[in-house]
Order: structure tokens, then C-alpha cells, then sequence
């Protein structure tokens, strides 16, 4: 097993080289790899100088969270270890995270909901742990499928949340999340969600740094909350605490914290805007007057029905959101300037990104917004279905 | 470095409050100590507990001054809560705690153990939790038996009051069979847990239930809980701490309520495995304890 004392101004445990995430995200030379998405992730905690890792089995993150195991067993992960149930390992990375460590777990559907008390946990506690959430179903009846109703589960958990649409952008989201979630300004979790299958299990074109490099280690003393190692002054202590008293001054200290902490993750814009080269992708005609607004493998899906509607002379935009936390509203209420038509396609029955998008858009935008197709439980979108939805409201000559 | 980070700035040293200077100057920290620290350093030092706010006469807060003045370490010891009456004490503790959620306790402690050993592998960091009964036998019980099965190097001691005192007096797993409480108005249904038996089961090296009536028991126990979680594996400690608000007793009677105790439900009960008998001889004959 490795040992952190073998780690060197220049070099970390496992022999790699330091760099720092933008040498590693736009500088080093990359080469093409044909890869799963859970395979990808292995890559990327590979890359990231990970102290930390708790796994627990559940389809469709299992292979993930083995995969990172044998990072550990191979020596580039400090502790690994199996919890019992997510609640257990979200609680297992709190305490890795709240010890100075920087910590990556995964899970998915039933598990992130049975793990749920410690997602506000967490970001109230001011760690900047990451979670890879591959989405799928939520019970009952029991599916196993993709599905990201449970995304919207955690929209006010206080959590970053960032939405990569394929394995390359799971690679380089996972090594962005870091660095970003780090921030001593920020320094909340970040929660990078892929679909579940449609991206954990589908092998795609892939290009990858080398890997002899990995990022430059987490630094828990520039936290906002020292860690709890002993070797900090205790900061919580002697005399009348704040926390579990009934006056004014308990209340209006617990909801200052709450503010701050979605305050924290508003800050993260500049530092995501940088590594991920913006909070929204655009694709398509930019001066569409129907635009479609996406995020994960429901931007593939309208991605081709532009190029559909193309053929047929529509001219129309995708709107790839890549945060949902903090939400792009600036970013998305630029690039709707003059449409008129937004159709939002979703992986879920409740439509919850369409509820964020008229969230955003209320008294800022007068286009018609259509919250649909829908899809759920398993159900794939095709491009035929979004071409439907658009005809059953829009008028179009020959359709 | 621990220890330093008691030590004030000159600089400030005019303004502090004067529980600080006589943390720095007149606390038993072990380093510099040539004896191990106990109970009995208590009435003529100062104590890393400050002005707590339980009730009048609560034996949970004096059990806590017999812990935390019998930790082998303190400067470089980390202590776990849970949500209940003693999280109302956690934040008067001069240490690094933790409060996260109710029954959660012993997963944080591992996560932050096998962090502590990762990050610091030349010095010996212990890590202690402390809970209620509810936090450890009911809401907490998966957590608390699979630390044990993992044979994580942590301690656990759990302040068993039989009851769930902070929510206002509720029938706990740790209710003795037949006792009227909130939620159990005809009287509780089956006995109570055994959680001393089950921690041997589940894999602990030195488990004890026990009273907190006689305080130099009370700081052996922990000691020598503390010393072989670090070496051997995980241990537990189970003290019974009345609530005398739910049991109708006044802020006197704590004492006697224990004292009668010892001899009943909490009659004690030890057990030491092989290894840990052994590596306690070794501690014994090497002065640790």
C-alpha cells in the first residue's frame, strides 16, 4: 500500500508528477482511448491524487466504485474501504473529508436517496467532497434503468451540481470538480451526475492525458472550517454555544450559515466558467427562434433532432446546461435573445429541469416553454421524439 | 504539533479569558506528564471541559469529566458525538468534536480514523465516540456493530440513560422490559438490549457495562478501552447515566440510583480478548497505566 510520506515537492505518492489542473485540463498532450464511462472515472480519480475513496455496490455505479478500489489496491488512492449502505459511506466520506482528506465516492438511484440526511450534511459542514452520481430510477416499482428524477432530490442540498453529457466530459468534470469544490471560497461538495448506462456503460472515443501526471494534493489548511485533526485550535468551544439554543441569536446564526453556503456555491461561477469553458454549450443555428434546453445525454438526443430539423430547413439551437448548481441564468437568458420557442426534453416524469428553466425565466423572457418530451424508467429518447413534440407545437410548412 | 496549538499568542495573552490561560497553563496534557493522567489530577487542574449546561445533578456530565480527564491523550484525541443530551456538552470540550447527525457516529469516527492514520502515520491519533443509548442501540445500531466488524481502531462509549431523555423522556431499546415511558404508555414490550453483549459478538476487544458511580473505575475503563482500540481493535464501553429528570429522582440522587444499579441491570460485566489481555500487560509493565 502507499504511503503519503512518500509524496515529494514535485511528486505524489504513487510517483506522479504535480501538475496543476490547467496544465492537466488544456496543456498536457492527450491521446485517444475508446472507453466506458465507468472506466473514464477510473482515469480520472487516477489522475487526481485522491486520499480517499468509500464505495458501496448499486447498479449502475458498481463497476466505478470497484474500479477506484483497484486504484487503491494499485497504490494511487491513500484508503479505500466498502461501507455498509450509503448512508454509512456518505457519512464514512464526511468523516474522510472532515479529517483533511479529499475524498471521492459514487452511487446512484435508491442509494442516494437511503444517503439523503447527509447531502445538507455535507455542505453545511463545508467539505469538498465529490460525489458521482450515475442516475438511474427511484423506487417504487423497482427499476434499475436510467432515469434522473433523483437529481432533482438534491437541487437544494447545498451542493454543487454539475451535468456531463458523455464520458469525455465526465473525465475532465471529475478533475474540474476538485479543484473548483477546493476553493477556499467555495468549499462546498459537488455532486457530477451522468446518466446512468447511457454514459457508466456505453464504450465511446475518449482522449486522456498520460498518466504519469496527477493534480497537485488538496491543501485542508486553506479550508474555511480547519479539519479535524488536532492540529487547529478547537474552534467550537467554552461558554454558551449557538447551536441548540432557542434565542435570537441561534436563529439568526443557522440561517447566516445556510445563506453562506449557497453563497459559496454562487462563487464557484468563475472558477466553472474557466475549467469547463462556460456554464452553458451551444449548438446549432445561433440565430434560432426555437431552442432546446438540455442537460446529459438529452442534449446527444437533441443535438440530432437540430441536425433533423435542419434538413428540413428549421433552424434551431441546443442549450447544453453543464451546472444545474449554480444555476447558468445569466449565461442562458444571453443565448435565448430572440428565440421563441423552448422545448426542454427530459430523462424523468417530473420535469424538474423545465421548472429551473421557468424559474429562470420568469418576467425575464417571453418565449413559450414546453416541458417535454418526457422519457422515464429505461425508456431511451430518440430524435423522432423530439421532432414530434416540436411539430405537435409549432407549425411547420410540410410537416 | 497538538500541543502547541494550546500555547496563546503573547501578543493576545492581555485579553484572553482566563479558561484559556489555564488551559495552556494548567491542563493535563500527556505530553510532559510523567505519570498517566486520571481523575484524581481533577480537583487541582484545569479540566478541558468547561461550564456545561445539563441539568442540575445529571450524572452524564460528571461521567463526561471522568472520561475526558482519563483520555491517555487529549492533545491529539478526537471525540464523535451524536445528536442528544450530550451534544448539548460537545461544544464546552477544549478538543476537536464532532457533531453530524443522529446515529451516524461511528461511520463519521471511521472516516475520519482511517483518514487521521492515512495523513499522520508517525503519530498515534485516537478517536473516540460518545453517545447516547438511542444514538447507539437503536437509530445507530447498524453503524455502531459494523464499525465493530470492521474491526475499526476506534472507542465507543455509550452514556445509556435507558430512555430518550433530550426529546422529552421516550421508550429507548435500552428501556428495561415494563417501564412506562413516552411512546410506551402500557409499559415496554421486551427486554432490554444487551448492546455490551453484542459488541463482544460483533468483534470488540474490551467491552464493560458498567455504572459511573465509582469514578477511578470509570477513567480505567476508558484508558484501557482507548489503548487497545489503537493497538488491537475496535472497544466499547457501556455506562449507565440516569436521567434523573425521566426517573423522578432529584439532583441528589443520581449517585445512589447508580450505586443501586450496580448491582442489577448494569452488575458489571467485562470482557477482554486474548490479544488485548496481553497488550494491556505489556502497557502495565511499560508504565502506561
Amino acid at each position: 500500500m502507499a504511503t503519503i510520506k512518500d509524496m515529494t515537492d514535485t511528486h505524489n505518492w504513487s510517483g506522479q508528477k504535480l501538475v496543476t489542473a490547467d496544465h492537466m485540463l488544456f496543456e498536457a498532450p492527450r491521446e485517444k482511448h475508446f472507453m466506458t464511462g465507468s472506466e473514464v472515472l477510473k482515469e480520472a480519480v487516477k489522475r487526481c491524487t485522491v486520499d480517499a475513496s468509500v464505495s458501496y455496490p448499486i447498479t449502475p455505479q458498481s463497476e466505478a466504485a470497484h474500479l477506484i478500489g483497484e486504484l487503491w489496491a494499485e497504490g494511487y488512492v491513500g484508503t479505500y474501504f466498502r461501507g455498509e449502505n450509503e448512508f454509512g459511506v456518505m457519512s464514512e466520506v464526511a468523516g474522510c473529508a472532515m479529517a483533511g482528506a479529499r475524498t471521492i465516492t459514487t452511487t446512484s438511484g435508491p442509494g442516494t436517496l437511503r444517503a439523503m440526511e447527509n447531502f445538507p450534511q455535507w455542505s453545511g459542514t463545508r467539505i469538498p467532497c465529490q460525489l458521482i452520481l450515475m442516475a438511474r430510477g427511484i423506487n417504487s416499482p423497482l427499476t434499475i434503468q436510467p432515469d434522473n428524477l433523483e437529481v432533482s432530490f438534491m437541487l437544494e442540498t447545498g451542493c454543487m451540481i454539475w451535468y456531463a453529457e458523455n464520458v469525455q466530459e465526465l473525465f475532465d468534470m471529475t478533475i474540474a470538480a476538485f479543484i473548483v469544490a477546493e476553493k477556499p471560497d467555495v468549499h462546498v461538495p459537488i455532486i457530477t451526475v451522468v446518466d446512468g448506462f447511457f454514459v457508466s456503460h456505453t464504450r465511446e472515443s475518449v482522449m486522456l492525458p498520460a498518466d504519469d501526471i496527477a493534480l497537485l494534493p488538496y491543501e485542508p489548511y486553506k479550508a474555511p472550517l480547519p479539519p479535524i485533526d488536532s492540529e487547529t485550535p478547537p474552534g467550537r468551544f467554552l461558554r454558551d454555544p449557538f447551536v441548540m439554543k432557542s434565542n435570537y441569536i441561534s436563529y439568526a446564526t443557522h440561517a447566516s450559515w445556510q445563506w453562506e453556503v449557497r453563497s459559496a456555491v454562487e462563487r464557484s461561477r468563475p472558477y466553472a466558467k474557466h475549467f469547463l469553458k462556460g456554464l452553458v454549450h451551444v449548438t446549432g443555428t445561433p440565430d434560432a427562434e426555437i431552442a432546446f434546453v438540455t442537460c446529459g445525454t438529452a442534449s446527444h438526443q437533441a443535438k440530432e433532432a437540430e441536425r433533423e430539423l435542419m434538413k428540413l430547413g428549421v433552424k434551431t439551437k441546443v442549450i447544453k446546461l453543464r451546472t444545474i448548481r449554480p444555476f447558468p441564468k445569466e449565461e442562458l437568458l444571453a443565448e435565448l435573445e430572440g428565440v421563441k420557442h423552448i422545448f426542454v426534453p427530459e430523462f424523468n416524469v417530473v420535469g424538474w429541469l423545465e421548472k429551473e428553466v421557468k424559474t429562470a425565466l420568469h418576467n425575464n423572457h417571453t418565449a413559450e416553454i414546453v416541458g417535454g418530451p418526457r422519457v422515464a424508467g429505461g425508456m431511451s429518447m430518440p430524435a423522432e421524439a423530439i421532432l414530434k413534440e416540436v411539430f405537435e407545437h409549432i407549425n411547420i410548412e410540410g410537416k | 504539533m497538538a500541543i502547541d496549538i494550546y500555547k496563546i499568542n503573547p501578543e493576545f495573552r492581555d485579553i484572553m479569558p482566563k479558561e484559556i490561560i489555564d488551559l495552556e497553563e494548567n491542563a493535563t496534557w500527556a505530553q510532559n506528564q510523567k505519570k498517566p493522567r486520571g481523575i484524581k489530577e481533577m480537583p487541582d487542574t484545569k479540566e478541558i471541559l468547561e461550564e456545561h449546561s445539563l441539568c442540575a445533578g445529571c450524572p452524564e456530565a460528571a461521567a463526561l469529566r471522568y472520561v475526558l480527564a482519563a483520555l491517555p491523550k487529549p492533545e491529539e484525541t478526537i471525540i464523535v458525538n451524536s445528536t442528544g443530551c450530550t451534544s448539548l456538552m460537545f461544544p464546552h470540550i477544549a478538543l476537536h468534536t464532532v457533531h453530524s447527525l443522529f446515529g451516524n457516529q461511528n461511520a463519521v469516527a471511521t472516516g475520519i480514523k482511517r483518514v487521521l492514520d492515512w495523513r499522520f502515520p508517525d503519530i498515534e491519533k485516537d478517536v473516540v465516540v460518545l453517545a447516547g443509548d438511542g444514538a447507539t442501540v437503536d437509530i445507530g445500531l447498524d453503524y455502531t456493530l459494523q464499525s465493530f466488524f470492521r474491526q475499526e481502531n476506534i472507542t465507543t462509549i455509550c452514556f445509556d440513560n435507558e430512555v430518550y431523555a433530550n426529546t422529552g423522556g421516550q421508550e429507548s431499546g435500552a428501556t428495561p422490559k415494563g417501564q412506562v415511558f413516552k411512546m410506551a404508555p402500557t409499559g415496554k414490550k421486551f427486554e432490554k438490549v444487551k448492546m455490551w453483549e453484542l459488541a463482544t459478538t460483533a468483534g470488540c476487544h474490551y467491552t464493560m457495562n458498567m455504572t459511573a458511580s465509582a469514578p477511578k473505575a470509570v477513567a480505567k475503563a476508558v484508558r484501557e478501552a482507548i489503548l487497545v482500540a489503537r493497538e488491537i481493535g475496535p472497544t466499547f464501553l457501556n455506562i449507565y447515566t440516569p436521567c434523573i429528570l425521566e426517573i423522578g429522582l432529584s439532583a441528589n440522587e443520581g449517585l445512589g440510583e447508580m450505586k443501586d444499579q450496580d448491582k442489577d441491570r448494569f452488575a458489571s460485566y467485562k470482557f477482554v480478548s486474548p490479544e488485548a489481555e496481553e497488550f494491556l500487560k505489556k502497557c502495565k509493565a511499560e508504565g502506561k497505566l
